[in-house]
């Protein structure tokens, strides 16, 4: 009755069908968790003057809640304060809400979402005309034999550690400007967004069909033109997707920015000087000793998932196009 | 259209020829604008094209017919260097444009392609608006000047029947969106508004209905006053319809590549072909 293993088939059809769907549900799940720890513990950080605020010690909360008078503020000395709480009576029964470690979470991140933006801003400016230009080089006049050494490259360079481009630009730059910086900073992510924006680029022009560039041919349009004028425009929906990975890639990066930024608790403007960043704030903030700090690192990698977010929303807006059945 | 419509109806080709023959209106005998002298094509090891000699004359519709494989495709983007991207593709023997060989070292492709313009298969129009398409080439060409430009684009889109159907939409609607007829008009409007003294076509209509099949057959007909036509097909019918001259090409079945079996007169190749393979073929015996 069974002639053509009918039963057979259907089953193993049917394991196949919830192995492949477990394996997406276990894939999901780490994402799915993720997003939602960052939300629901970052959301205690959150308040307005966490994103209009710049660092403040958590010590001056208790002296302000003590003494009644506003905290002179000193960015250089953070621990500003502390010595100044009047203690009248030392076996005197501590009040908990006196207590800095208990303090609730004062300042904002406002200098670390400048940061963020300015140092992965700058590195996606360093990145994005070589990574072009690389991708096009690699897409439309093929070289083959140079090629793949230049993808050889690119793979292993956006497959190595980030922190190997920290201290590869702490080495050339840092010590030989003996200033942290966040331009070194802007470089070093720079090196790490070059593969992805090459590669997105080159693979996006590659789906461009082969009779667009022959159209342009026919027409007596030179390589460059073609590119430039009919290839290119086709392929930018994909290409800003691999943009905004780089880019996403870049804001998120610590260790690089650890040896070449350092950090800073100020609003700095000057790339030439140390500056903050959120994945450094962040970084900073979970190794804290005061609790309230420990939920403004939530919060921080929080202000970065959405930075992001909102980055390629904007992006994909911009350059979103109207009309055409090709795509 | 209404001409190209009634000749459809189920006549044979000599009648078709004779009748077309009262209706057109052919042009002086002109000179040989293109001569194929021993010409070959490779792709690496693999020969495609052997040893054509041939003539087409300029402003006559040439068709290259023959079975799938047999070489035609190839040898028509050879005469515009299309292959020059591919690797290993070769060139041998001689193919004259206006008396010169195009396959000389010092002869530019970019230039030979804007004096030999071409139209695809599949309408391939830029994702670009309906007047960028047209101007594209002419852009190409450096032309800037707005009015130049509205002028040429407006002129070439008249002479390819598709102005009256996009006139009010020439910026607001993108090229693509138009039906495969419309596009592939707009394809060879793009092709026309520079000028070129040779339009190749390989199998314009292949993609497209009927209807828009005579819509490009009329079109090229009207084209040949101004232009030398060479258009790749393997719809007799449409051969027959549409070409002055005709080549009739076959793959080898013992050496692979593809062969010219003969070439000729239109009329003369549908109605009294001195190949006995050529007959075979247009009377539908193979291929």
């Amino acid at each position: 009755m069974d002639k053509y293993n009918y039963r057979r088939r259907k089953i193993t059809d049917q394991i196949m069908r919830n192995l492949t769907a477990v394996a997406t549900g276990c894939a999901v799940i780490p994402l799915i968790a993720i997003i939602g720890y960052v939300l629901t513990i970052g959301a205690g950080a959150m308040s307005w003057s966490f994103f209009t605020d710049v660092y403040q010690p958590p010590s001056n909360a208790v002296v302000s809640e003590i003494t009644g008078e506003e905290p002179a503020y000193d960015p250089n000395d953070p621990f500003a304060g502390i010595a100044d709480a009047p203690s009248e009576d030392p076996n005197a029964p501590v009040d908990p809400a006196d207590n800095v470690y208990n303090a609730a979470p004062r300042g904002g991140v406002l200098h670390g979402i400048l940061g963020t933006l300015m140092i992965a801003g700058i590195g996606l400016l360093l990145a994005l005309p070589i990574g072009i230009f690389a991708g096009i080089y690699l897409s439309e006049y093929r070289d083959e034999r140079y090629a793949t050494i230049v993808r050889f490259c690119c793979d292993v360079l956006s497959g190595s550690p980030s922190i190997v481009a920290g201290v590869t630009i702490y080495v050339l730059v840092v010590l030989q400007t003996k200033q942290f910086s966040a331009f070194a900073g802007s470089i070093a992510l720079a090196i790490l967004m070059i593969p992805i924006v090459t590669r997105t680029t080159e693979e996006m022009l590659k789906l461009v069909p082969e009779t667009m560039r022959e159209a342009a041919r026919g027409l007596g349009a030179p390589t460059w033109y073609s590119t430039f004028t009919v290839v290119l425009p086709a392929a930018l929906p994909g290409i800003v997707t691999g943009v905004m990975l780089a880019f996403a890639r870049g804001a998120g990066e610590t260790a690089p920015l650890i040896l070449t930024v350092l950090g800073s608790n100020i609003i700095s403007t000057d790339i030439f000087k140390p500056m903050a960043a959120l994945p450094l704030l962040t970084y900073r903030y979970t190794e804290s000793p005061y609790p309230g700090e420990n939920t403004q690192a939530w919060g921080a990698a929080f202000v970065l998932m959405m930075l992001v977010l909102i980055m390629n929303i904007l992006v994909r807006v911009a350059t979103r196009r109207t009309g055409g059945n090709s795509r | 259209m209404e001409r190209a419509m009634t000749l459809t109806r189920g006549i044979g080709f000599g009648e078709l020829v004779a009748q077309r023959a009262k209706t057109g209106q052919l042009a002086v005998a002109t000179e040989n604008k293109i001569e194929m002298q021993k010409f070959g094509f490779h792709y690496g090891s693999f020969k495609a094209v052997h040893d054509v000699t041939m003539v087409m004359p300029s402003n006559r519709v040439t068709a290259i017919i023959g079975p799938s494989g047999c070489g035609k495709s190839t040898l028509l983007r050879s005469i515009n260097r299309m292959h020059d991207a591919t690797t290993g593709a070769r060139a041998e023997g001689q193919l004259r444009l206006d008396g010169s060989n195009v396959y000389d070292a010092d002869v530019d492709s970019v230039l030979l392609r804007r004096r030999v313009g071409m139209v695809f298969q599949r309408p391939n129009p830029f994702q670009l608006s309906i007047f960028e398409n047209v101007a594209y080439g002419l852009r190409v060409l450096g032309i800037r000047n707005r009015k130049t430009l509205a002028e040429r684009v407006e002129q070439s889109l008249r002479r390819a029947a598709l102005w009256d159907e996009v006139k009010d939409r020439l910026h607001s609607s993108y090229g693509t969106a138009l039906s495969g007829g419309q596009q592939q008009r707009l394809c060879i409007a793009r092709t026309i508004a520079t000028n070129p003294e040779v339009i190749l076509m390989d199998e314009p209509c292949s993609a497209l209905d009927p209807i828009a099949s005579l819509k490009i057959e009329d079109l090229i007909y009207d084209l040949r006053e101004q232009f030398t036509i060479v258009i790749v097909t393997h719809n007799m019918q449409q051969a027959a319809r549409v070409s002055d001259i005709t080549a009739f090409m076959l793959m080898n079945r013992e050496k692979h590549y593809g062969e010219l079996v003969e070439s000729g007169p239109t009329d003369k190749l549908f109605t009294a072909p001195t190949d006995k393979r050529t007959e075979d073929y247009i009377s539908g015996q193979f291929g």
